[in-house]
């Protein structure tokens, strides 16, 4: 029956040799980035990844933590959406599910990958949990949210709307606790005062809305890119709903940032100040004025505004931009709080900065990520398309 | 002038005194009490409450409690860097060429115009009393033993997340290829400790005495003393990050 039903949502005419070249090329990227991973457990990830004992995190983590906070943006969003309703953003909910879906376990792969031994994982996060561990509560928030996520999207598929909504709540519960969470890993390390402070887990929750709106905008517009589709009105309302609730949250990120930054120098630790003073004018300035602020910021701002959040292209371009400067930023963030030496200012060889650039093998895990979620969206729309144009029913 | 003397004086009463040794002696007392009262007001504390930076009490723990509360004292201007201690803890607990479980800083401190000191600082795993790599691993994978205090590995439930590794502000934990796990000084518990010897590899090896190993609730011993002598100054590092180290540095 299940077949049955799953037939009925096939879209095969999305199946074009454009589409079907891009899914091919996003496999490809999928593939080599598992590939280069498994690698990695034989080689060893020291060998092929630049992370070392002073800067044992790089862009895996950060691209984990971008895929993740996009996730509870869209899975926050669809909810939000149906439950209290008063935006136009619903008829946009049902492939936002799936890409909350897809980007939360696209950015699991590549944490798989970075996390030396996740078959320990599997083991001793049951049998041994530590209830102060933010990482552990992560993981298993995460991982809940997945299941109901999972579960929601199945609901939906069967036209079981009433039941995919309370499960989609609860996914939406999971996935605020589990950002919460996120941001808690960085938030409580006084070891490294960039990151940490009581502004962090808040701020990934805002994240997760900019990022989350971005990628509804930009999916929807690629979805109908590749049917070469014009959106219907209600598609369009949602897609202006959703830019609209991009700028506002983009606004409100650029404030953070701001502040953010101006704190560190108004008093404080060195180590703080060093950090902040890398994003500003040391190692990561180019990342940060260009691709974060620039791109990732004021551009889209800009563009949203003078267009009056109008302009179906213009929104997508904005959303794209987003999610690039969204992608840096956590890179950002995540070296960022690294760069200083433990020891500074103890040890007279140390650097000012350590030196981390991610090495060609981190980035192919990565593209490995944004391989899967490039695949499962096209395939989505292949073998889910009908669900997702199924206006209003969640 | 003899007190016994000084009580048969008569006396001559306030209203014979100039008015300008009263306001000199009332000036004197005002000056004595603001000191006191001005110094409480600006600094928003009670003094009797406030304490000095570099203290023992404020920076590291004034409480002991393991049995034997594990601690390692430093005296850094001993320090040569002849790196004995690296290669008796290499030696001992099999420690890959690419970590280190000890190590020895090494700074300058500025002795006057063109003068400069050379100050060697060896330095480990504190074992914390408020251990953040302890608080954040997932599986229980690094623990704080309850006996002994000591910062523990348990290798075969490390899920190499390096969580541990970030959240130390000591760099004192690196990934052992071989176990797959975290590794970092443990006192050499396993290696020496647990075999009845009484001190590390890194401080048998010591030829200058910097490293003095023992037991903190133990008011005899010799880390006892040395961390409470009154005429030093002990201090721990990175003391804002609250983790309460019960590693201690002085000077000898």
């Amino acid at each position: 029956m299940a077949s049955f039903s799953l037939a009925a949502f096939n879209e095969p005419e999305v199946a074009t040799p454009g589409t079907n070249l891009l899914t091919g090329l996003f496999g490809m990227l999928f593939v080599a980035g598992i590939g280069v991973g498994l690698y990695g457990f034989i080689a060893g990830h020291e060998h092929i990844y630049n992370n070392t004992r002073e800067v044992p995190w790089g862009l895996l983590i950060s691209t984990y933590a971008f895929f993740a906070i996009t996730s509870t943006g869209l899975c926050l969003l669809a909810a939000i959406s149906h439950v209290f309703g008063g935006n136009k953003i619903a008829p946009l909910a049902n492939r936002m599910v799936w890409l909350s879906l897809i980007t939360l376990i696209s950015g699991f792969i590549v944490i798989g990958m970075e996390i030396e031994n996740p078959w320990r994982m599997a083991i001793w996060n049951v049998i041994s949990p530590n209830p102060t561990s933010n990482i552990w509560w992560m993981g298993t928030l995460y991982g809940m949210a997945i299941g109901f996520v999972v579960l929601e999207f199945w609901l939906i598929l069967m036209r079981q709307f009433k039941l995919a909504l309370v499960l989609g709540i609860f996914g939406a519960l999971a996935e605020i606790a589990a950002n919460s969470c996120l941001g808690g890993v960085f938030a409580t390390l006084p070891s490294h005062p960039f990151w940490y402070g009581g502004q962090l887990p808040v701020f990934f929750l805002g994240c997760a809305f900019t990022s989350g709106a971005a990628a509804a905008i930009l999916f929807t517009h690629f979805a109908h890119v590749i049917r070469r589709k014009k959106m219907d009105e209600t598609m369009y309302n949602g897609v202006q709903a959703a830019a609209k609730v991009l700028l506002l949250m983009l606004i409100l990120i650029g404030v953070a940032t701001w502040w953010k930054m101006v704190s560190f120098f108004v008093g404080g630790t060195d180590a703080g100040r060093l950090a902040a003073q890398a994003l500003i004018s040391g190692p990561l300035s180019t990342n940060f004025w260009v691709l974060e602020v620039a791109i990732g910021l004021v551009a889209p701002i800009l563009l949203l505004a003078v267009t009056r959040v109008r302009n179906v292209a213009a929104m997508s371009a904005a959303a794209l931009m987003t999610l690039i400067g969204m992608f840096i930023a956590r890179m950002d963030m995540v070296i960022a709080g690294q760069l200083v030496p433990q020891y500074a200012g103890m040890d007279s060889s140390l650097p000012t900065y350590l030196n981390y650039m991610p090495s060609g093998y981190e980035w192919i895990v990565a593209l490995g990520g944004i391989g899967l979620t490039g695949l499962a969206f096209l395939l989505g729309e292949r073998f889910f398309g009908k669900t997702f144009a199924d206006h209003g029913n969640h | 002038m003899n007190i016994n003397e000084l009580e048969k004086l008569q006396n001559e009463g306030i209203d014979k005194l100039p008015s300008i040794e009263r306001r000199t002696f009332l000036k004197a007392g005002l000056a004595i009490t603001g000191v006191f009262m001005g110094g409480t007001v600006l600094s928003l504390t009670l003094a009797g409450k406030s304490q000095a930076k570099v203290s023992t009490e404020s920076n590291g723990t004034s409480s002991f409690p393991y049995s034997p509360h594990y601690s390692m004292v430093m005296r850094q201007n001993r320090c040569i860097d002849c790196e004995r201690c690296k290669e008796a803890c290499v030696k001992t607990n099999h420690v890959p060429s690419y970590g280190y479980r000890t190590t020895i800083l090494e700074n300058y401190k500025i002795t006057g115009p063109e003068e400069t000191e050379r100050i060697f600082m060896p330095v480990l795993c504190n074992h914390c009393n408020r251990p953040p790599c302890v608080r954040v691993c997932p599986t229980k994978a690094t623990y704080k033993d309850k006996k002994t205090g000591i910062v523990m590995m348990d290798s075969k439930k490390c899920i190499g997340c390096k969580t541990c590794m970030a959240a130390c502000p000591y760099n004192a934990r690196y990934f052992n290829e071989e176990t797959r796990a975290i590794d970092k000084c443990n006192f050499c518990f396993d290696t020496r400790l647990s075999k009845g010897k009484k001190d590390t590899a890194c401080v048998e090896a010591c030829p200058a005495d910097v490293r003095i190993f023992g037991d903190l609730s133990d008011t005899d011993s010799e880390v006892y003393k040395l961390i409470h002598a009154a005429d030093k100054i002990v201090w721990v590092l990175r003391p804002e990050t609250g983790a309460l180290p019960n590693v201690y540095y002085m000077n000898d």
